[in-house]
């Protein structure tokens, strides 16, 4: 056992040493633009971003439950965070990260990591649209109304990114961007927006302190709501990318270990004053398409961006934004599912309606939280309405016309009982009526009391009514038998 | 009768004498031989060299079909070395005698296939290197350390070459599993009418030659010509010089000795009789 836990932890660390030391180096290198700009949307110093960056990094390598997965400061969480630095100021904000460190391990102890579940591959997608959005937006205020030679920049610095890697491969074309539109702009002497206007860069490392805020239920007021929020969306987004690299690798992860790494990194972080973070979809790509396979990846990616950003200090302020903002744009043109688009045109509506309902949510909230709530409230109505369709009731008279045998098959739950009702005719005079339920399955108390309505009021005609095979049918109000935690509960379902 | 000898082969010089090892054992036994290589589950997706760090239209996507190409590319081919590998040491065997049921080729963990299969055997048996240790170090492949950790059943380890089986040596330390090793050879049929040595490494005392003689008594009961031993020293030594000596062709021992803490990060003097002689060792739990 001690043996094989140490190989395991060899072989998830060390198992892959050179290729993910040079992938943490081009993930390092674009953790620092998004970084930055990500600090900018919470309406932080960058270096709030960086150093969170670099502490969520490297906490999750030894903390989480999936290697090679990269997380960081991100735009979900960031856009969150917004209105509680403009209204309470950056203490505030590190707090709130503290408290959404704790609610994620609370969320990890819960097992609410299996609640994804019930995230659809629909609501997936939105979600990466919606993400792929926000960022686009976040650029925006960079794009609008600056000067002209910005565009000129922001264009030819996404022509070096899409169209260097057809020269090389083995040299990152987002840090060939920010190495040509710098010097461009040192040379030449522009006058554009530079990562200095934007706010203080760390020249140290982080130091621990604690968030200079009252501890009093006023602040707990003030937090909880972002706090949850920040929770909510750090662990989605983490357990999706999660089930990316699962997919990508072909290997698998610990769902519930993430959402503890992830908790545990955000209350770290929150100390040395950064703010709160998840995993990223864009960054953890990147990741595994240049050769992440290991733990160390992610570690390494973290210290790398910190000495970077230490040594490499007085560079990275007079980076002009417009390389920031050109990879941005490529971070949101890479995390958009352009498939989707297409897919409007062949995947069923409802799924189609999903999608689009989880981004208009989140676009018209900014909150990725949101956007998934209403895209899971959606796939389970449009699939209680589907599955509503599947029962019939057929009838048969008796030779003498004096009573009526109803057979009644399929799903009976709250959406399909007014249907069931609608199904018997009422009107026709009969001596005895018979309801054979015994091939339906009978799920809530709606249905049962669909049924009983349906007794009575042909009783209510004066006919003599007989219900037949109710035990069986009743069997699947799974919430009281509990039968869907036993074995065989498939074979007893489909036995009747 | 469902009992076999699972043989575990790869692509490594061991694999012949795996192959004969196991069909000694099956020609003595009457059993069948059942042969199975594991595909070594890939830790990890391939890698192609790309740190352009980029991220184009539908990157997930893309990278996704990208990744999964390059590894069926690689599983295809890993099929059909293993394939070659089974096909080639079933040829051995059957033409040695031996009934060779379909041989199993699987992929996954060695040690989970060992788990599921060993249930139907009464030996495994495994050569002492795979062919991903290193050989220069003289190192033991790190796979048998976690079959005989794991095994349920008698672990045959195979030398090198295979050497017909005449003088047998257990190193009886009176422990569960050297009893054990006893009562198998004298109830079973894999080494009857060979002679068998029986040596306990320490001083002389009374308890040890009594459990050495109840051993001895065990196996004369049941028709073996067994000489015993008790010579002080270093085990790992003793026994050695002992397999040399005598030209013992099968050492019989307990796998762990009775420091299981210890044993879990140093090698105990099981891994050291395994790396230093050049005969093939019988393991018991």
């Amino acid at each position: 056992m001690g043996s094989a836990w140490l190989a395991r932890m060899h072989a998830v660390w060390f198992g892959n040493i050179k290729a993910d030391l040079l992938a943490a180096l081009v993930v390092a290198l674009a953790l620092i633009p998004e970084a930055i700009a990500f600090s900018i949307i919470a309406g932080v110093d960058p270096k709030v971003g960086l150093y969170a960056s670099f502490s969520i990094a490297v906490i999750t390598a030894i903390a989480g439950g999936r290697p090679a997965m990269i997380s960081a400061a991100t735009a979900a969480t960031a856009v969150l965070m917004g209105t509680l630095v403009r209204e309470h100021g950056l203490d505030y904000l590190l707090a709130a990260t503290v408290l959404a460190g704790v609610l994620q391990v609370l969320a990890g102890l819960l097992r609410l990591d299996r609640a994804m579940r019930f995230v659809s591959s629909s609501v997936m997608t939105g979600f990466v649209n919606a993400l792929a959005i926000l960022i686009f937006m976040a650029q925006l205020p960079e794009l609008i109304g600056v000067p002209p030679l910005t565009y000129v920049m922001v264009a030819a610095g996404l022509a070096i990114i899409y169209l260097f890697p057809r020269l090389t491969r083995s040299v990152p074309s987002p840090l060939v961007c920010i190495i040509v539109l710098t010097a461009i702009s040192l040379v030449l002497g522009l006058n554009l927006r530079t990562v200095v206007d934007m706010g203080e860069l760390p020249s140290a490392l982080p130091s621990f302190f604690v968030p200079n805020v009252p501890f009093d239920l006023e602040t707990l007021r003030i937090i909880l709501p972002y706090s949850l929020g920040v929770a909510a969306v750090g662990l989605l987004e983490s357990l999706m990318t999660a089930q990316i690299v699962d997919d990508l690798t072909d290997t698998g992860s610990d769902k519930r270990q993430e959402c503890f790494g992830q908790g545990i990194a955000n209350f770290c972080t929150g100390f040395i004053g950064g703010m709160a973070g998840c995993a990223m979809i864009g960054q953890s790509i990147i990741n595994v398409k240049s050769g992440g396979r290991g733990r160390l990846s992610t570690f390494a990616a973290g210290i790398f961006l910190l000495f970077l950003i230490v040594v490499l200090g007085e560079w990275v302020a007079v980076i002009p934004m417009a390389a920031l903002v050109a990879i941005m744009i490529m971070v949101s043109i890479g995390t958009f599912s352009w498939r989707s688009i297409r897919n409007l045109r062949t995947h069923p509506r409802s799924s189609s309606m999903v999608m689009l309902a989880t981004v208009a949510g989140v676009v018209i909230t900014h909150n990725l939280a949101i956007g998934v709530v209403i895209g899971v409230l959606m796939s389970g109505i449009f699939f209680a309405w589907k599955i509503a369709r599947i029962f019939r009731v057929t009838s048969e008279l008796s030779e003498d016309g004096t009573a009526r045998t109803y057979r009644v098959e399929g799903q009976l739950f709250f959406a399909s009982a007014e249907a069931f009702m609608q199904a018997f005719d009422f009107k026709e005079v009969l001596d005895k009526v018979t309801i054979d339920v015994g091939r339906a399955h009978i799920w809530d108390i709606s249905s049962v009391a669909a049924l009983d309505r349906a007794i009575l009021k042909f009783r209510r005609e004066g006919a003599d009514v007989e219900l037949v095979g109710m035990n069986e049918a009743s069997e699947t109000i799974v919430d009281r038998l509990a039968e869907h935690d036993k074995p065989g509960a498939l074979e007893r379902l489909a036995s009747h | 009768m469902s009992d076999t000898i699972l043989a575990l082969i790869d692509g490594s010089v061991y694999a012949a004498s795996v192959c004969d090892l196991a069909g000694w054992a099956a020609g003595r036994t009457g059993r069948s031989v059942e042969l199975v290589h594991v595909l070594g589950r890939r830790d990890s997706a391939s890698t192609p060299v790309n740190l352009s760090g980029d991220l184009g239209f539908d990157a997930q996507e893309t990278l996704l079909a990208e990744l999964a190409a390059l590894d069926a590319q690689k599983a295809k081919l890993a099929q059909q070395r293993g394939r070659l590998i089974l096909a080639q040491a079933k040829a051995r065997l059957e033409a040695a005698g031996v009934t060779v049921p379909p041989p199993k080729l699987r992929v996954g963990d060695l040690l989970e296939t060992v788990q599921e299969l060993q249930a139907d055997a009464d030996l495994i048996v495994i050569g002492k290197r795979g062919e991903a240790a290193d050989f220069a170090k003289l190192h033991l492949g790190s796979n048998l350390e976690r079959v005989a950790r794991a095994a349920h059943k008698p672990v045959l380890v195979a030398a090198r070459s295979f050497q017909p089986i005449r003088r047998v040596l257990i190193a009886f330390d009176g422990g569960q599993s050297a009893t054990k090793a006893v009562s198998f050879i004298a109830y079973g049929a894999l080494l009857k009418g060979l002679e068998i040595h029986l040596l306990t490494v320490g001083g002389e005392t009374t308890a040890a030659r009594e459990a050495l003689e109840q051993a001895q008594g065990v196996l004369r009961a049941a028709g073996y010509a067994a000489e015993g031993w008790i010579v002080p020293g270093e085990a790992d030594k003793v026994i050695a010089r002992h397999v040399q000596d005598q030209a013992i062709d099968l050492l019989v021992m307990g796998a762990f000795g009775h420091a299981r803490l210890r044993n879990l990060f140093i090698g105990s003097t099981t891994t050291e009789m395994i790396r230093s002689c050049k005969v093939p060792i019988m393991l018991f739990r």
